[in-house]
């Protein structure tokens, strides 16, 4: 059943249907709502909420109780997300499956409330300290918001990595219909034998990420590489819009997506031949569909980005061993302001294509 | 007949400790294990070791562990003792983890009142980075960063974590000890003892603060560094019960 949900409620409910039992949070605008739903949801379902002293310290209780064995969340917003990078990279090292959810607002700095998606590469390069990735899900509707959070605590416990849900307000504030899936039976979830809940005088688990050992963390390094190139192999996603037969192809994800949706129709209907690639996987990024679309009809590439040239430097990367030296522009509007579509239509009409978004 | 008459305790196993000659962690640790141990509270326990000289605090229980960032151990045990209410958690903390870099999680989960028992090491020092000044280095004691002796002044003054989590309502217990004779160690071990019972009964939040020593980064022999913290220490940290909701405070 469809119920009208805001994107932060879609996120919440579906992370209880995953099997989510403990949350930490603390409070930030525009994602509050997640925290404020899983304040009294978490007690019809059995589960705890906490609401911590600080993005710091909400971070580390999902590193405890991830590493304990529990579907584990915290979500925040971009001054807030800054704050976790530490203890994501901890939750990295350690090898403890969560999710994290990041509904962006503009920086840098407090910057401002308003949608933005200026922690592109806070994301998806490493964000934090030392040598790592995550796995990170780009939403472009309340629905699939629910979707991909639901997925989030499945592959996070595959990979024993964090998870993260890379939102912008708009969507974490906007209202859609959405079906949340179906609620796992928590108890029938895999067990976890790698969790630090007590041994009963059995074999000792360590939940850590310290390696005084060059060559013992050089091979800790080696195997958390393998889990990135396994994530690139078996959980990149990305959807084709009317690219088939595109001459211009905008690059997108998020709710900046939808707006180049309608952006490409405007654009079919006065003739130009224009398609969206919408990465859903940030990380892994689908740099092989990028470059394929350069073999085809694709002489342009337009990033369209809520960020001052972020999201172009992947798409650059997925052009690099193009033979046919695609022309590559980038379109953006930032500080929480929002292209409009026709906004996109013109700049591409208007054939001056840039590689700055300063216009 | 021969009969056994002292055994190890179980939660600790045969490693070796790295610990500088005559440092009092050694002696903390067995404190715990023997407490548990005594308590018939061995198999649910889940430990959290700190950033500092006790890193590798995992190394010698036999117990499962966390290693926690600087000054989060507390943090990572809310989220541990949330996922399994029915676990014995300990946070084990020098005092640059606990009374520095990690002050809001130690004050937060000792508000929240959170069922756990806080191991806290008070030592005066940074020990791990190499003797630096702790935010309970005493007034005029000498560190690599303040090499003329902690001065008010330049440096600001040491903090009292008993007196100041003693003012909240949400902690079950707190008590100072000591370890620098037999008498001060046994009276530890019972502190120990009270918290993680009262742990188990689900009393809520403990911490145990124990003066202990660094002879190397006191620069005194170990014998020289148990007679500082027996002088020195107590009179500066004085040794007590600073809350105790079994006795109405």
């Amino acid at each position: 059943m469809k119920q009208l949900l805001k994107g932060n409620e879609a996120v919440a409910e579906a992370a209880i249907a995953a099997g989510c039992r403990c949350f930490f949070g603390y409070p930030i605008t525009p994602q509050n709502e997640i925290p404020e739903y899983m304040s009294w949801r978490m007690k019809e379902v059995g589960g705890h909420f906490v609401q911590a002293e600080s993005e710091v310290s909400a971070i580390n209780m999902v590193y405890g109780a991830g590493g304990a064995g529990a579907r584990a969340m915290t979500s925040s917003s971009s001054p807030g997300v800054s704050l976790k990078q530490e203890g994501i990279s901890y939750i990295a090292g350690a090898e403890v499956p969560c999710v994290i959810v990041n509904m962006m607002r503009a920086g840098p700095g407090l910057g401002g409330i308003q949608p933005s998606q200026s922690d592109y590469f806070q994301a998806t390069k490493g964000g934090g300290h030392g040598d790592y990735r995550m796995l990170v899900y780009a939403p472009s509707s309340v629905q699939e918001a629910a979707d991909l959070t639901y997925k989030a605590f499945f592959r996070a416990d595959y990979y024993r990595n964090p998870v993260m849900i890379l939102g912008d307000g708009m969507l974490g504030q906007m209202m859609e219909p959405a079906q949340i899936p179906e609620a796992v039976d928590v108890n029938s979830l895999p067990k976890k034998s790698w969790a630090a809940k007590g041994n009963n005088g059995g074999k000792q688990r360590v939940i850590n990420s310290i390696f005084m050992n060059p060559d013992t963390l050089e091979a800790h390094n080696a195997h958390l590489t393998e889990k990135y190139e396994e994530m690139k192999k078996l959980d990149t996603m990305f959807e084709h819009y009317r690219t088939d037969d595109a001459e211009v192809v905008l690059v997108a994800y998020g709710i900046v997506a939808r707006i180049c949706k309608a952006a490409v129709d405007m654009l079919r209907e006065s003739g130009i031949k224009a398609g969206l690639f919408r990465p859903i996987t940030l990380f892994p990024f689908p740099y092989g569909e990028i470059a394929k679309l350069s073999d085809g009809a694709a002489k342009t590439f337009v990033s369209v980005e809520l960020s001052c040239g972020q999201l172009i430097e992947d798409v650059k990367l997925g052009l690099f061993d193009s033979k046919n030296r695609p022309e590559v522009g980038i379109f953006a509007r930032v500080g929480g302001n929002v292209m409009k579509p026709e906004d996109v239509a013109e700049y591409i009409k208007s054939g001056r294509i840039t590689q700055s978004w300063i216009k | 007949m021969d009969k056994i008459v002292f055994t190890k305790p179980k939660l600790l196993n045969d490693t070796p400790m790295h610990y500088c000659p005559g440092c009092t962690h050694g002696i903390v640790h067995r404190l715990i294990a023997e407490a548990l141990e005594e308590l018939g509270d061995t198999d649910h326990v889940i430990g959290i070791a700190p950033v500092g000289c006790a890193v590798f605090a995992y190394n010698y229980f036999t117990c499962d562990m966390f290693q926690a960032a600087h000054g989060r151990a507390p943090s990572v045990a809310t989220g541990v003792k949330r996922a399994n209410p029915d676990s014995t958690v300990f946070v084990y903390q020098g005092d640059g983890d606990l009374a520095s870099i990690g002050m809001a999680e130690i004050v937060h989960a000792a508000t929240r009142g959170e069922n756990m028992t806080v191991i806290f090491i008070n030592n005066g020092i940074y020990g791990m980075t190499g003797g630096q000044m702790a935010p309970t280095t005493l007034p005029g004691q000498k560190t690599t960063t303040s090499q003329g002796g902690r001065n008010p002044l330049e440096h600001g003054n040491p903090i009292k974590i008993c007196e100041m989590l003693s003012t909240l309502t949400g902690p079950a217990y707190i008590a100072r000890t000591s370890v620098h004779d037999v008498k001060a160690v046994r009276n530890t071990r019972e502190a120990i003892k009270k918290g993680f019972r009262m742990q188990r009964e689900k009393k809520g939040f403990s911490l145990i603060e124990i003066l202990s020593t660094c002879p190397t980064n006191f620069h005194m022999s170990p014998v020289a560094a148990l007679e500082y913290v027996k002088t020195v220490g107590c009179e500066a940290y004085p040794l007590g019960v600073y809350k105790d909701v079994e006795n109405g405070f």
